[in-house]
């Protein structure tokens, strides 16, 4: 240490190593610094340029001094660059660092470097001249260009996972779309109206609705819920679908078609991955003379039907369907007259969330006020208000919905379908 | 949608005078135009923005396939002209931004009375009896060179140039942010710029036309300066004492010499 000492050779001795070391001679420490330096007038001409860059370039003092423009130092690229970028943000803010740029060489070969520019002023604050470091940057590019191969990679295999997932969900949709009618058939003196939502638009659902003619005038429906969602269930939906249909030309009895299914279904899922439902299944019958429509049905475990005139129409007892070899289903049978509406719905609707922190479920009760509020109503306006409903719910729909509405008009209608 | 916000508009100098449009071109914003405004402001109405994806600009109002023709920028310009309700308003256009306005001048002749185009061209790639300066592998490597000087931009730049208005620290450690633009975007615009081929549209040219050229520019040399003014019938050309491709920052003087020369001959 070398502080306030009374010694005047102090600072002589203490430098003396270093200037060994021939560290005082400052043209020494420009020439030969380990980056390239130089300095260029405000157009850019090169008027002092330092033997490191010399030596990176290939070129001597005299070709380049008073002859060349910073920029012929540059690829051509690397020229765009500084036009756009690199000199309009010198000349804006008097500095400028760390711009990746590649430098030419005069055998032909190129070498990335990193620049960093400053202008210096003069007394009066005019622009004298740019002092230009250029720090040779190969191994880091190399970095560069790897971290950029990556992301870009990553940046592709993103791309195709959104593309992938975009066709899984239209396949989805189609298939999805198969399991439902795509519009409902007209019958004749009644009005029918339906409603379907998934939970999620990338999931497959688990409820299921049909409209369908059968025998004469006649004609049969059916609601239900798989358990399970996705393939699985999209699977054993479309099995009971068609089960149902043709059970349904077979033996329009309500239970027998239902017995059918669970044979089916027993049959068919056993073991370690059994597979059940709930459905309503019906048969409806209008008699145009009178204007009334007879309504049989039969359920497996599934929420009662509700009839939009006064209750539900209970069918008490039915079992699941699928569960056991033989089982017990309910059948109920009610008339509509004119006004009188029939629904059908999966428990995605009563067990929708409501409240303001989604806690409560949207409930029987709730379903019955909505029924005696909306008697009289028509099947499609039935449908409307429901979806409504629906819609209000919004995040608190956990589950998928199924609706079916099936009215008699209180006036002679038009024939009107609403899928 | 509001386009003022969309394009960063700012509105300065004389209210009643004539407006100039001042345009940015590939590269920074209309900072680049902070030499300029100085020497139009008592005189002129002045409408400085930026393009949508450069700048202070509403990124979210980006689309690539829109951009990725210069007509796409130039609609950028008649919206804005719009917005403000401008008609016959001188438009002042830098590099590609001039021909920006070409194009501009062609859909809303109503609106842009007048041209000055700084260090225009119309084509930046050679072809067999036309000299642009450049090659299409030129063009590849510039692109390259936009690639690696972004690396970092997402993570550093992003918040910055969305406006952190809470963290205005944040301005002061990006150095270099007046050019900065989102990587996706200023390739597209990069691509638009240097790939564009606006030559057949300068014969459709009918306003009162300034060129102005530098005496040594990379991007837009003489050449390409004396062809453009050939090809823009009553055309005025001055050439620069300036080196470089924007002689509004490292010549103001003179730059702002011609333009207002040109504005008051216009009366």
């Amino acid at each position: 240490m070398c502080r306030n000492g009374p010694d005047p050779d102090c600072g002589k001795k203490s430098s003396a190593p270093f200037a060994a070391l021939l560290e005082d001679s400052v043209e020494e420490l420009y020439e030969n610094a380990p980056c390239g330096y130089l300095s260029t007038l405000m157009d850019g001409t090169i008027a002092k340029i330092n033997a490191t860059l010399l030596d990176w370039i290939g070129l001597e003092a005299d070709a380049v001094v008073g002859r060349m423009h910073f920029t012929d130092l540059l690829t051509v690229g690397g020229k765009l660059y500084h036009e756009t970028h690199f000199a309009p943000l010198l000349q804006m803010r008097g500095e400028i660092s760390g711009i990746a740029l590649e430098i030419k060489q005069a055998g032909g070969g190129r070498i990335p470097v990193l620049v960093s520019s400053v202008v210096k002023h003069g007394g009066n604050g005019e622009p004298l001249l740019i002092r230009t470091t250029v720090f040779d940057a190969r191994d880091r590019r190399a970095y560069e260009q790897e971290l950029l191969r990556a992301r870009r990679a990553a940046e592709q295999a993103h791309k195709q996972a959104e593309a992938d997932r975009a066709r899984l969900q239209d396949a989805l949709a189609v298939l999805q779309q198969s399991l439902l009618p795509a519009t409902l058939p007209s019958v004749p003196g009644m009005e029918a109206a339906a409603h379907y939502r998934t939970a999620s638009p990338d999931r497959l659902g688990g409820d299921f609705y049909d409209l369908f003619a059968i025998a004469g005038d006649r004609f049969a429906f059916f609601l239900g819920d798989v358990c399970g969602k996705g393939p699985q269930a999209a699977a054993v939906t479309s099995l009971i679908r068609y089960t149902l249909r043709a059970a349904a030309l077979h033996d329009p009895d309500p239970v027998a078609a239902l017995k059918t299914l669970n044979h089916v279904l027993h049959e068919r899922y056993t073991g370690d991955d059994p597979r059940y439902c709930t459905t309503i299944f019906g048969t409806l019958e209008p008699h145009p003379t009178t204007g009334e429509a007879t309504v049989r049905i039969a359920s497996g475990g599934h929420p009662p039907a509700l009839v939009l005139r006064a209750d539900y129409l209970p069918t008490p007892g039915g079992l699941l369907v699928g569960v056991l070899p033989t089982a017990p289903f309910t059948a109920a049978t009610t008339t509509l007259g004119p006004g009188d509406a029939l629904v059908l719905y999966t428990d995605g609707l009563t067990e929708a969330r409501t409240g303001e922190d989604r806690t409560s479920l949207y409930g029987d009760e709730a379903l019955l006020e909505f029924a005696s509020s909306h008697a009289g109503k028509s099947a499609p306006s039935v449908i409307r208000a429901l979806t409504d409903l629906l819609d209000d719910l919004g995040d608190g729909l956990d589950d998928d919905t199924a609706l079916l509405a099936l009215g008699v008009p209180a006036s002679p209608p038009p024939t009107r379908r609403n899928a | 949608m509001d386009i003022e916000r969309r394009n960063n508009v700012t509105v300065t100098g004389n209210p009643r005078g004539r407006a100039v449009v001042l345009a940015h071109g590939f590269g920074c914003d209309q900072n680049m135009w902070r030499l300029t405004v100085p020497a139009l402001a008592e005189d002129y109405r002045v409408v400085l923005f930026d393009y949508v994806g450069a700048g202070r600009s509403d990124l979210s109002a980006f689309s690539e396939s829109r951009y990725a023709s210069l007509d796409g920028y130039a609609r950028d310009v008649v919206e804005v002209c719009e917005a403000l309700d401008l008609r016959d308003a001188v438009f002042v256009g830098h590099s590609v931004s001039a021909m920006i306005g070409v194009l501009a001048a062609g859909t809303a002749p109503e609106r842009i009375g007048a041209l000055v185009m700084v260090a225009p061209s119309p084509r930046y790639i050679d072809d067999a009896s036309y000299r642009g300066g450049f090659s299409a592998e030129d063009i590849d490597e510039l692109l390259e060179s936009l690639e690696s000087n972004y690396l970092g931009w997402s993570a550093a730049m992003a918040p910055v140039i969305m406006g952190n208005a809470d963290r205005p620290e944040l301005g002061e450690e990006l150095t270099n942010s007046f050019c900065a633009t989102d990587p996706d975007m200023a390739r597209v615009f990069a691509r638009t710029t240097f790939l564009s081929d606006s030559r057949d549209d300068l014969k459709a040219v009918t306003v009162p036309t300034l060129i102005l050229e530098c005496t040594q520019d990379v991007i837009a040399p003489r050449e390409v300066g004396a062809f453009v003014h050939q090809m823009i019938a009553g055309s005025e050309l001055v050439t620069l004492d300036a080196t470089g491709h924007c002689p509004h920052l490292s010549a103001p003087e003179a730059t702002n010499g011609a333009i207002t020369d040109f504005l008051a001959r216009l009366r």
